[in-house]
């Protein structure tokens, strides 16, 4: 509870400048001419308060606003606290639209028939009303906000409306259907080989960029790759460097292109400092790829067979797509950290990521604790949009599940295939050999050849088929479990703020047997314990 | 026969495929019209028609058992007449018994499958279970038909029993002291093989036979190899036909659970892994059929191609022998006529089977290169038109899933 030392002046600063933001916007929409650029502004306001594409952070943005503006003191749990909080940055949408490039599959159609999934990008209707009716309660349950201020927030209401229609909300766990696209020259797996699935920048621009435009005043271009592995040092010290390198023509970065190397236990490091700033307000941070140590012992030890190959090639590809994920969320790409990964040659190790240390036996005791109390948490769920999502969640997450083991048992059966294609080639191409009636020598020989081309393409069709379709079924079937995590969040938190409202309760009784009794001084006591534990009501409800 | 010919332009001359086609002579004609398939036996009816004197009726059926056939080509192989001749392999054991686990493990299994699902892996395991079927009833097929087109071979007295015989021909599936036997026998047969093709005495005078012999074993030995691989192949590509379906199945639920934009493609997107796995499913067949047979068939023939070399080079060997006991007799002047009988016949024998093994190996391979030309044409062609029809499955589903964007 050390926002009630957290200097009020603190809390005034940061309302004042955002009642200064707020009131330029408005004034922006109201004098920016045409209804257009009215709705635009409207919208791009809306996004301000609307933030991440998780539903509640509106709730938790007005409450916050609400709270910032009634009684003065500020949650601490804005990282940025000295400055306008994150409430002020675009939000995410989310809902980009990638389609995997038909020429790429023209070009191939004729030869190995990929199989290229375009999908799309899903707008939901979200409960509009939820969020403003759900907003208007906590204000009633508020502390009192100056009456001046319910008006600038009914109008806040209807932009919500407004900007619940525009903006698809709970995008990030649905498909953002990501354009991974091999480049043409895919070449089978030897010890440098990269298949490249990139996402192509332009795709995204196309949408709400301009909406984007607006909030940020710059393009949000940004293009991220990671090449390159290449091993450091010896023995079981050795370790992976991967260089990332970025594009970027944002401002908020010093130069336009810029590559730093990263080692796998860096990634791990900043998804570990990401989850512990946003996962309890709620964002859904994109999650690390697996540590696996079988796999990094196999290249520690420096076999040069193509499993360590392809291991390698898995890992870049997932830490590329990662990282792409990561700077998608606009709130996360302003994050110092993600900026500070990207940019700077040195970074501290992560020492805490490590599989066998004691922060990773913490962190595994923390997950066996959370696993129980989940299951003694019974959450009185009052928000039937979120029952129904938690519902929707879980089905999604098994048929992924479902579709992810019947794509890999595929993508092994293939590669088989193409294993035995050769080596039938290699038998019939002998048999022509052996054959002395000429014609029919030639004749094998020439299925021989045929059949070892036949290989090289279901060579290819199984990486098409792993790198396009297995690994961004098993991304969102971890991010899903990301969104799980965030809904557990939430049902923490609720408990949390049960329990201070309990303790709450209790003080209040305690107070008024004092009063009764006369005592003063104990009088003075409580009020001062009262004092402690209405803030930490109002916290947890914040945070809820 | 013109070797250098293009093997695919026509060629002239009589083709002996293995699927037989009859040849002017119609004289007998054999087919199994019918087969029934109880739990652990097949039963074939043999189906005859004739104008041959011999045979009591014009056309008549009698059923017959896989041991039977069995029975009749090891008459064959036993009789002495029959040695300078190729005979026919016999056919193989039906074995249903691995479709018939998977369907086990079908029945019992699996609660997580889908009905839908279910049903169509059923069905798969069902079709494959019919054309296993099918093929041990063409393989029988063409071992009689073989024997019904030799000239020679067809003139057997059991041949003719095998046909006509109404009741159970009452032969018994080898006890295990046969099955033993059989197996000692093969491997002194070996043993002599090898001590004979390797005798310093024994010069091939015969370069025609000398040339063959290499060929054979070798050919032998590939086509073995080839065959083992094509049955993998095959294999392995019916698992990733079949591997579609619970991809189509998870897909459509996903389709259907959701009611969102990209439902509708996900269910087009099963319908086309629904119509992949149909399209590969018959390339596996396909490539089952006409390869992985062929090359299985040849594996047996030039297996028996090889015994009609080694029974050749085992009478020269008599040949041989019986001229030294001869000379030797010459030398001693004792029982030279008996020698000298010996001697005599075991010439003739000698001729005899040369001449008629010269034969037979050209047959043989005239019917070989038939017979791969014949099944690589058709293999190729079915191949381009499976190819030709994924293809356009796959570019109408990639458009259709390009409107919806």
């Amino acid at each position: 509870m050390t926002y009630e030392r957290g200097s009020s002046c603190d809390a005034c600063a940061s309302v004042t400048a955002a009642l200064s933001s707020l009131a330029w916007l408005m004034l922006q929409a109201v004098a920016g001419g045409g209804r257009f650029r009215c709705l635009h502004s409207v919208v791009s306001l809306g996004w301000l308060l609307v933030a991440s594409g998780v539903p509640w952070s509106i709730v938790t943005r007005a409450t916050a606003v609400a709270r910032v503006l009634g009684d003065g003191s500020l949650p601490a749990l804005y990282p940025a606290a000295a400055t306008a909080p994150d409430w002020t940055q675009a939000g995410w949408t989310g809902g980009g639209r990638f389609t995997a490039r038909s020429a790429h599959t023209a070009s191939n159609a004729a030869s190995g028939d990929p199989v290229v999934v375009e999908r799309r990008p899903l707008r939901s209707s979200p409960s509009s009303p939820e969020p403003a009716s759900l907003h208007a309660e906590d204000i009633s349950t508020s502390n009192g906000p100056k009456p001046a201020e319910i008006s600038l927030e009914d109008d806040r209401e209807d932009l919500f409306a407004e900007a619940t229609e525009e903006v698809s909300l709970d995008s990030p766990e649905r498909e953002p259907i990501l354009s991974d696209e091999p480049s043409p020259a895919i070449t089978p797996v030897t010890p440098t080989a990269l298949v490249t699935p990139r996402i192509d920048p332009v795709m995204f621009e196309r949408c709400k960029e301009e909406l984007e435009e607006e909030a940020n005043g710059d393009s949000f271009d940004i293009d991220i790759s990671v090449s390159d592995p290449e091993k450091v040092g010896e023995g079981m010290n050795a370790y992976m460097a991967y260089k990332v390198t970025t594009k970027t023509s944002l401002s908020i970065f010093n130069k336009k292109e810029f590559s730093v190397k990263r080692r796998f236990s860096d990634f791990l490091g900043l998804h570990s400092k990401l989850a512990s700033k946003y996962m309890h307000i709620g964002y859904i941070v994109p999650p690390a790829p697996e540590k696996s140590i079988v796999g990094m012992t196999k290249v520690k030890v420096g076999k040069e067979d193509p499993s360590s190959a392809e291991f390698v090639e898995k890992r870049r590809s997932a830490l590329e797509r990662y990282l792409e994920r990561t700077v998608k969320h606009p709130t996360l790409l302003q994050d110092p950290d993600v900026q500070q990964f990207l940019e700077s040659s040195e970074l501290p190790r992560a020492v805490s990521t490590q599989a066998l240390s004691g922060a990773g036996i913490l962190r595994m005791v923390n997950k066996a604790a959370d696993a129980v109390n989940k299951m003694t948490i019974k959450m009185n769920e009052s928000d039937a949009w979120f029952e129904e999502k938690q519902q929707q969640f879980e089905n999604l997450d098994q048929q992924l599940r479902k579709l992810h083991t019947s794509v890999e048992t595929l993508v092994c059966h293939r590669k088989e295939l193409s294993v035995n294609t050769a080596a039938f080639a290699k038998s019939a191409a002998m048999l022509g050999n052996s054959e002395d009636h000429t014609a029919l020598s030639r004749a094998l020989s020439q299925l021989a050849e045929v059949e070892e081309k036949i290989d090289q393409l279901h060579q290819e069709q199984a990486y098409a088929d792993f790198y396009l379709f297995s690994e961004l079924l098993s991304d969102y079937v971890r991010l899903i479990t990301a969104v799980k995590g965030v809904f557990d969040q939430r049902m923490k938190t609720w408990q949390k703020w049960q329990d201070a409202q309990a303790m709450l309760q209790k003080k209040l009784e305690a107070e008024a047997k004092l009063q009764y009794a006369n005592k003063p001084d104990k009088l003075q006591q409580a009020k001062d314990e009262i004092r402690e534990a209405s803030p930490g009501v109002s916290v947890c409800k914040d945070e809820k | 026969m013109d070797d250098s010919q293009d093997l695919f332009v026509g060629e002239d001359g009589r083709p002996r495929s293995v699927t037989v086609d009859l040849y002017n002579d119609s004289s007998l004609q054999v087919e199994i019209s019918d087969a029934v398939s109880e739990r652990d036996k097949v039963k074939f009816t043999v189906h005859t028609k004739t104008n041959l004197a011999h045979f009591k009726k014009p056309e008549f059926s009698v059923v017959r058992q896989h041991e039977e056939f069995i029975w009749l080509h090891d008459t064959y192989l036993e009789n002495e007449d029959y040695a300078g001749i190729i005979i026919p392999p016999a056919p193989p054991r039906p074995d249903f018994e691995a479709s018939r686990e998977k369907l086990q493990k079908l029945g019992e299994g699996d609660g997580s499958m889908t009905r839908e699902e279910f049903a169509k892996m059923k069905q798969e395991l069902e079709a494959e279970y019919l054309a296993i079927f099918k093929k041990t009833v063409a393989m029988h097929e063409v071992f009689l038909q073989r024997l019904a087109m030799h000239p020679i071979l067809r003139r057997d007295h059991n041949f003719y029993v095998f046909l006509e015989y109404d009741q159970d021909l009452s032969v018994r599936g080898k006890n295990k002291k046969e099955i033993f036997g059989g197996f000692l026998k093969n491997i002194v047969k070996s043993a002599d093989e090898a001590l004979i093709t390797s005798m310093s005495g024994l010069k091939e005078v015969d370069d025609f036979f000398d040339h063959e012999r290499t060929f054979l074993l070798e050919y032998h030995t590939r086509v073995k190899d080839s065959s083992l691989k094509a049955d993998r192949l095959t294999r392995s590509h019916k698992n990733v036909a079949e591997d579609y379906i619970p991809i189509s199945s998870a897909l459509n639920v996903l389709g259907t659970q959701e009611s969102s934009a990209i439902s509708r493609s996900f269910i087009k997107l099963a319908e086309l892994f629904e119509k992949l796995r149909k399209v590969e499913g018959r390339v596996a067949s396909d490539e089952d059929l006409k390869l992985s047979d062929l090359l299985r068939y040849y594996m047996r023939d030039s297996q028996a191609a090889k015994d009609l070399l080694y029974r050749r080079a085992r009478s020269l060997a008599d040949y041989e022998n019986a001229n030294k006991v001869l000379d030797k007799a010459r030398m001693k002047n004792k029982d030279v006529k008996q020698a000298e009988n010996h001697q005599l016949v075991c010439c003739q024998r000698f001729e005899k089977l040369s001449d008629s093994a010269k034969q037979e190996l050209i047959d043989f391979k005239v019917r070989r290169v038939a017979a791969f030309r014949k099944n690589l044409i058709e293999l190729t062609e079915l191949e381009l038109k499976h190819a030709k029809a994924s293809l356009l499955l796959l570019r109408n589903c990639l458009v259709s899933l390009k409107m919806d964007h």
